[in-house]
């Protein structure tokens, strides 16, 4: 995989298309220098008072009897990127059928065992503080997800990504690409080894910046269950300023992104370490004992 | 009835292209190889622009209507048919595969593919169907078809192209939204709302 990366890339002419619908025009100029401050973008305190009024109202809803919320809300204004891309409509519910409850296989012959491991992808060693990420990933009955791919994908120490679209004046690490993988155990845990991201600027509003985080993305047993999420870091002062996490409107919905620091994990002299599990959504089909061990989508090579 | 409650999801953000996509990632089998058809289509936002930050995945039977179960999805060989695939959008907002034509998964049933599409902007993922549009009597018994208003079923029903291949996009919102799925059995998931009763697995 390190070898696949394009190192162009890195040199690679500005895309002056905004990665923010309310981002200002980017130039060639304003890409290699701090950029100016736009004078026009909004300013951290209307996106706050507008997050804290949304919250106000869900904490309201609560105490009036309404059940809490799980998962982000798609009508999130606070996150302006959101605004043209939420559906308006209900979600249509559908019951599952036969493709539907099950999910593609991933294996050994996907994904090479080094691919867990961030920080040996070039030929030395990345910046940053080493971290282990390490979970399972479960399904809504608590049954470990044997088997099953597990990607991420983040920033590096500077909180620069290697995405060309990523112009942060930040230093880019030519031994850091922020890509891994791995197939999950047949107690559905995984472990990454990597650089513990930084927090990076975005074009949300005036002076954005998105608390620490690592991209998952994850398979279940079934393709309902599939998911792509951010872990974050825990006690990260971003929190309560970033629209992303906020989108979140319940406080215990959104401890479920918060990995743990777990010093048990950690390795003496070469990294810290951090607990995240994940849980998917429940089964819908009728399991049978070699699927719940695992036995399938493994090829064991 | 699920006993944990989920992870929340989150946008795929920006950057998600140096990590997702891979070698023939959308090529579920050599482009132009016998029974081959391509999947094309646009991602359009609310205003009717093409949404250039989206990626999608495919997963569906065989054309026998057999559910496969094979690895090699990341590392294709050329000749196992996986029944999944992944494409990122380009800079106008259009997602090519190729692909078969998928059968019945039982005897009658509508054929469909389906859908799982992110974006930035998206705050979490959306499922939905694509539908063969031949088989006029099976989509007319289709369980979810069926509870449709015509205007909301059009959308999930592709177009067949002169060559063979199928047409279909994706409107997030506005005229022709798509019809968006929420599997979870009482509306819970889908809407974010959790049951009342159901255990936190992080306590």
């Amino acid at each position: 995989m390190p070898e696949e990366i394009n190192l162009e890339i890195f040199n690679a002419d500005p895309i002056t298309e905004d990665v923010s619908d309310a981002a200002p025009e980017a130039t060639p100029q304003a890409a290699k220098a701090v950029p100016a401050l736009d004078t026009a973008a909004e300013s951290q305190q209307i996106l706050s008072d507008e997050m804290k009024a949304l919250g106000d109202a869900y904490a309201q809803a609560r105490r009036n009897g309404a059940a809490a919320e799980t998962q982000p809300r798609l009508d999130y204004p606070p996150y302006r990127s959101s605004i043209l891309r939420h559906p308006t409509k209900s979600l249509q519910h559908a019951d599952p059928e036969t493709i539907e409850l099950y999910s593609p296989a991933f294996g050994h012959m996907d994904v090479h065992a080094l691919e867990s491991d961030l920080t040996i992808q070039h030929n030395g060693e990345p910046m940053g503080e080493r971290i282990i990420v390490s979970g399972r990933v479960l399904d809504g009955d608590g049954r470990p997800v044997a088997g099953q791919l597990v990607e991420i994908w983040q920033a590096n120490s500077s909180g620069r990504y290697i995405h060309k679209r990523d112009q942060h004046p930040a230093p880019l690490d030519p031994n850091f690409t922020g890509v891994g993988r791995c197939i999950t155990g047949a107690d559905g845990s995984y472990s990454f080894t990597t650089i513990k991201p930084g927090a990076y600027p975005w074009k949300n509003h005036l002076n954005a910046w998105r608390p620490a985080h690592i991209h998952f993305s994850l398979f279940g047993q079934e393709f309902t269950q599939r998911i792509v999420t951010q872990m974050y870091f825990p006690g990260d002062p971003l929190f309560a300023l970033d629209p992303i996490y906020q989108s979140i409107v319940d406080q215990d919905a959104r401890d479920r992104l918060v990995a743990s620091y777990n010093h048990d994990q950690t390795k003496p002299e070469w990294a810290l370490a951090y607990n995240w599990d994940i849980v998917l959504t429940g089964s819908k089909r009728t399991w049978t004992e070699n699927e719940a061990l695992g036995a399938e989508g493994d090829d064991h090579e | 009835m699920s006993k944990l409650t989920p992870t929340p999801g989150q946008t795929v953000g920006p950057f998600y292209g140096y990590a997702l996509p891979y070698a023939k990632d959308r090529e579920l089998l050599a482009p132009g190889s016998a029974g081959s058809i391509r999947l094309q289509g646009t991602v359009f936002d609310g205003a009717g622009h093409p949404v250039p930050d989206a990626i999608l995945e495919i997963w569906q039977a065989d054309a026998e209507g057999q559910v496969p179960q094979r690895t090699g999805s990341l590392v294709r060989d050329g000749y196992t048919f996986t029944g999944f695939g992944r494409s990122a959008v380009g800079n106008t907002g259009v997602f090519t595969f190729t692909t078969v034509n998928p059968g019945p998964t039982a005897p009658g049933a509508a054929p469909f593919i389906s859908v799982v599409l992110f974006a930035r902007g998206l705050m979490n993922r959306l499922f939905t169907r694509v539908y063969l549009p031949e088989n006029e009597e099976a989509l007319a018994a289709d369980p979810l078809l069926s509870s449709l208003e015509p205007e909301r079923r059009r959308t999930l029903i592709a177009r067949r192209d002169p060559d063979g291949g199928l047409s279909w996009d994706i409107r997030l919102q506005g005229d022709g939204e798509t019809v968006f799925l929420d599997f979870e059995g009482t509306g819970a998931e889908g809407s974010g709302i959790e049951d009342a009763g159901v255990q936190d697995a992080s306590q």
